[in-house]
């Protein structure tokens, strides 16, 4: 078997991991992907969501909001513009800008703006939808 | 001369300001290693971006259709001077060598016929710079009610700056900050940030290597540094706040350090004259009672 894959997910704050794990799994701006030891280099931006760190027989999640990653071949570095561990996530918070996000969308008036905040909305929703299902919680 | 009971209140009044000096030094060295902590905790988010962003702007080397963020705008006459100080005073020479370096700078720019602003984060460095430059001072930003610096107020003179940048406001952006040496040591420092100064790293030859790799690119090349560029700046503007706040605290410590060591010695003193003349009068006293005893 391949030795691991060594990750890193650095917020401007401060380094969250820093460790060699079996696989990550992070959500690029165009869909989630997995990225295991030798993966070719590759960078993409994030969008909001959670990395899955799979590590031998553990796995830990992390919640994540802008930034990129960035796969080379000494491994994956994640630049995160906002991280947290799951466990720190604020779920009550997301509520919150949801509302927020819903009364923006229902004040937009040009097509444009409309549209941008419908997006803004779903992917919120997403996010919500995401947090529950990590949770184990019933999806409404 | 003053008199003895002057000179009991003189010490006093020393005393306690020596005491007062004294606690605001130990609280600055417990800040400066919470503001040492957090800068050095920034340095791995700052490092691997540069690292990023110079591989990405290898690209765009001589070319003439990069970014704006990061080739300019074309133009050089329009300077933004962000000028980043303490909130407070009471830090020896802190506040007014960052303003110094800044007004230097802009009296330079002046004197080239180019048009200078000014974006001051932090009051002190307003209160400075307004006697001289008053009508050129766009913006004040200060976080004086905010306890620790984050990413959010970084970012949020980030964005005001692009937001001038994007409007036509200026050309060229300069951040004014003191980088943190040591605790006797910070220099005042100016860094351009638009159009982005890519730095190379000297010495890591193997790294510069490795970003000719192949790479994929999702969603695209020009993307990503359009992402990037931005965020580069709230970058910056966070790490010259963080070695901002942690210059402070340390010029703090050792003017707070000198005033104490001041103190002590104008105590010494005092107390010296105070004693010299008690003795005199004690002298004074004792004769004037033998010489009464002596006439009886």
């Amino acid at each position: 078997m391949a030795e691991g894959l060594k990750i890193e997910i650095v917020s401007p704050e401060r380094l969250l991991v820093s460790q060699t794990v079996q696989s990550v799994t992070v959500p690029g701006t165009e869909g989630y992907f997995t990225v295991m030891a030798d993966h070719a280099p590759f960078m993409t931006t994030l969008r909001a969501g959670f990395i899955t760190v799979t590590g031998d027989n553990s796995a830990e999640i992390f919640f994540v909001r802008g930034g990129f990653a960035d796969v080379s071949p000494e491994g994956l570095t994640i630049l995160a513009e906002e991280s947290v561990p799951f466990s720190e996530f604020d779920h009550a918070d997301l509520q919150a800008q949801i509302k927020a996000a819903e009364e923006e969308l229902s004040r937009a008036e040009t097509p444009d703006d409309k549209s941008y905040a419908q997006l803004f909305v779903s992917g919120l929703l997403n996010l919500a939808l995401e947090a529950e299902q990590l949770n184990g919680a019933h999806i409404h | 001369m003053p008199s003895l009971k002057d000179l009991k209140n003189r010490i006093d009044s020393v005393r306690s300001t020596q005491k007062i000096t004294k606690a605001m030094q130990m609280v600055a060295a417990a800040k400066l290693r919470r503001a040492q902590d957090a800068a050095e905790a920034a340095r791995p988010y700052a490092e691997r971006m540069g690292r990023v962003l110079s591989s990405l702007a290898a690209v765009y080397d001589g070319q003439s259709d990069a970014p704006v963020l990061l080739g300019g705008n074309g133009k050089d006459q329009v300077h933004l001077l962000i000028v980043a100080t303490g909130e407070r005073g009471l830090a020896g020479g802190f506040n007014s060598s960052i303003a110094r370096l800044a007004r230097d700078h802009a009296n330079k720019l002046l004197a080239e016929g180019k048009t200078v602003k000014f974006l001051t984060v932090g009051r002190k460095g307003h209160d400075i710079l307004k006697r001289q430059f008053a009508d050129k001072i766009i913006e004040t930003i200060s976080y004086r009610d905010v306890k620790s610096i984050g990413f959010a107020q970084a970012s949020e003179v980030s964005q005001k700056v692009q937001a001038l940048f994007a409007a036509g406001e200026f050309d060229v952006a300069t951040l004014f900050f003191a980088k943190f040496n040591s605790v006797i040591s910070q220099v005042p420092t100016a860094t351009q940030i638009i159009p982005a100064k890519i730095e190379h790293v000297e010495g890591e030859g193997e790294i510069v290597n490795n970003s000719a790799v192949i790479y994929e690119y999702e969603p695209s090349e020009e993307a990503i540094v359009e992402d990037l560029l931005p965020r580069n700046i709230s970058v910056q503007v966070f790490r010259a706040m963080l070695e901002n706040s942690a210059s402070f605290y340390g010029a703090q410590m050792s003017a707070m350090d000198n005033a104490t060591r001041n103190a002590g010695e104008m105590i010494g003193k005092l107390q010296l004259s105070y004693n010299r003349q008690r003795q005199a009068q004690i002298t004074k006293e004792l004769i004037e009672i033998i010489s009464g005893a002596e006439a009886l």
